[in-house]
């Protein structure tokens, strides 16, 4: 039970990480695929967020109240910070990915990823 | 000056990618001086701090003054010198042959290919200029989205190709990342060099987090390098794109990835770590073996010659997987070498590609015969030159870094891989010979007579900017395999890690 609860955090995140697998391996649609491109980013962010999270404790803003010997007091700002990063990294992923979808539909007129491996051996 | 130079190259790029894009469509052939200015700068520049660094030792360049760890830094030592020599003067060489191959098959997205093709070499040149792992992800990320743009401008399937090399490369870039959690929360930096001093102290063989981490970021790394389970992307992508794209994507793109893997196995983790304690190199080894037969066989199945040389591809990137795995001096002088052998050969092999495609409308192998030698004589000749290269025969540069490789695998007794790398010099003997057969020999036949010549700017060579390029190049790889000792001595031997 106790490696259930105190790691619910990674539980989660191992479900939205093979959730996300799961769609990119297994969907035929385009557009699923990249849904679960998203979920598996999504769970990486989630796993370096957790990562830093710390009950009890202040932003990383000096305070007066805590002194500088108590350093476990303040939070690691970085992961979090790195993540804005990978959040915008993300975003700039689904714009391209969703740009060849529409490129892709222009041009076949399908999203069907069986239907377009079969007119792959055509060209 | 020489203080900042390391920030210089992007500055370049960054420079030319915002200049290009705000061109008018008007004055659309303007973009492609730009892009010569700035891609021979950054040449010089990567070319003047080889030199330095050879001279002088490391470089370093710290972000807003910020010391490191705390901040990030451009590191440039042997290696990543070395690299940034090869991709700089490669993707010179490989533009100035755009010139007529944009106008033919691209000439009124001229504006928006050349800022893209800047994007991807800021990209490249970011992850071998880093010293941080979290900014090597970002630009692991720019140079990828640049190169799915890249391949989707090309013939009528290459959108599928680049959609499904994206699909592919955001997981290989989001495992990495996640192995790169698990590092940052072990060791608490995402320093190289501070990694590499913090991780002795923590114990690998005793800490499974830092393992994982290691398996998730190499392999990461590995679908970028197309090692094999992991290549699905490659074929498609390098034979539907554009030929100026294949040829700027196929010499230097997998080289990187294959810079990063030698940068985090032996510069962070450690020869002991990665060969002993944990032997992910085994695993790499046999996967890079089976890549490169399984590469030289499916490229002796193909009948374009584009999707030959991408498969070829396939098995040689697995050479430099196998230099990498043996861990020892000698197989990473092969890997190293490689990396340049492998880089001009293949530059060379899909120029000429590339010529075939703009003055005949086709590169068909089984329509090749002795007609395209009398045409175009010097862009046959450089492809035979290449050709060989490929085989492995001296004098010519691919020769001597499989010897090294041959030497290494000897070294460790491993030899089963000494026989995949004679077996697979005859594979690529089969592949290659059967064109340049059919190129020398072959009387043009019944077939020919039918076909109207479809041909675009006279049946003779192509133009001198692109046949300069390509000659450039096969004279190099006589070059590079005549003065190989001097190269593997000055250059490559300063950038083996320590306790080699």
């Amino acid at each position: 039970m106790e490696s259930i609860l105190g790691h619910y955090v990674y539980w989660v995140i191992i479900a939205l990480l093979c959730i996300g697998l799961y769609a990119i391996m297994f969907k035929k649609n385009l557009v699923k695929q990249v849904i679960g491109l998203s979920i598996f980013q999504t769970s990486v962010i989630l796993f370096w967020v957790s990562s830093a999270v710390k009950w009890n404790a202040t932003v990383p803003i000096y305070d007066p109240a805590y002194p500088l010997e108590t350093t476990a007091l303040y939070i690691n700002p970085l992961p979090h910070t790195l993540m804005l990063t990978a959040i915008v990294v993300g975003v700039a992923t689904l714009g391209v990915a969703f740009a060849l979808l529409i490129i892709i539909f222009r041009r076949h007129r399908t999203l069907n990823e069986d239907k377009l491996i079969e007119n792959m051996k055509e060209w | 000056m020489v203080k900042n130079a390391p920030i210089l190259i992007p500055v370049v790029y960054l420079t030319a990618c915002l200049v290009i894009a705000l061109i008018r469509p008007r004055f659309r052939h303007f973009a492609y001086p730009v892009t010569l200015v700035a891609v021979s700068l950054a040449s010089a520049i990567s070319i003047g701090m080889l030199c330095l660094v050879i001279q002088y030792g490391i470089m370093r360049y710290q972000f807003g003054g910020w010391v490191p760890p705390i901040g990030i830094e451009y590191v440039i030592d042997p290696l990543s010198g070395f690299v940034l020599v090869v991709i700089n003067a490669v993707a010179c060489l490989v533009l100035i042959h755009s010139l007529n191959v944009n106008k033919v098959e691209m000439d009124q997205r001229l504006v928006p290919y050349y800022a893209v093709v800047m994007l991807f070499m800021l990209g490249l040149n970011g992850m071998v200029l880093t010293g941080d792992f979290f900014n090597l992800f970002v630009f692991l990320e720019i140079s990828s989205l640049a190169a799915y743009g890249l391949i989707a401008v090309g013939s009528k399937g290459s959108a599928f190709a680049a959609f499904r090399y994206l699909i592919l490369g955001t997981v290989g870039a989001s495992l990495y990342l996640l192995g790169l959690g698990f590092l940052y929360l072990k060791t608490g930096s995402l320093n190289m060099a501070d990694l590499a001093a913090i991780i002795p102290f923590v114990q690998p063989q005793k800490d499974p987090a830092l393992i994982i981490a290691l398996v998730l970021m190499t392999t990461g790394i590995c679908i970028k390098m197309a090692i094999v389970p992991l290549h699905g992307w490659l074929p498609d992508a390098y034979t539907l794109a554009p030929s100026v794209t294949s040829s700027l994507i196929a010499p230097i793109g997998t080289k990187v990835a294959a810079y990063v893997l030698i940068r985090m196995l032996f510069g962070v983790y450690g020869v002991d770590v990665i060969s002993r304690e944990f032997p992910i190199t085994f695993v790499l080894g046999w996967l890079a073996a089976a890549g490169i037969i399984y590469g030289s066989v499916m490229a002796i199945a193909q009948t374009e010659l584009k999707r030959m040389l991408a498969y070829s591809s396939v098995a040689q990137v697995g050479y430099i997987g196998l230099g990498i795995s043996m861990a020892n001096p000698l197989g990473l002088i092969g890997a190293v070498l490689h990396v340049l052998n492998h880089a001009v050969m293949k530059a060379c092999l899909f120029l000429v590609a590339a010529n075939l495609r703009i003055q005949t409308g086709h590169s068909d192998i089984s329509r090749f015969d002795h007609t395209y030698r009398v045409k175009m004589p010097w862009t046959m000749a450089a492809f035979t030159v290449a050709a060989i290269s490929m085989i492995g025969l001296p004098p010519l540069a691919g020769f001597f870094s499989k010897w090294y490789l041959a030497l290494g695998a000897i070294e460790n007794s491993q030899w089963i891989f000494l026989g995949v790398i004679l077996v697979s010099s005859l594979l690529n003997a089969v592949y290659f010979f059967r064109i340049i057969e059919k190129v020398y020999m072959k009387s043009p036949g019944d077939h020919a007579a039918k076909e109207e010549p479809a041909v675009k700017f006279g049946s003779v060579e192509p133009a001198l900017s692109m046949l300069v390029p390509t000659i450039v190049f096969a004279v190099l790889l006589i070059g590079l395999g005549l003065f190989n000792a001097l190269i593997v001595t000055r250059l490559i031997l300063p950038m083996l890690p320590p306790g080699m």
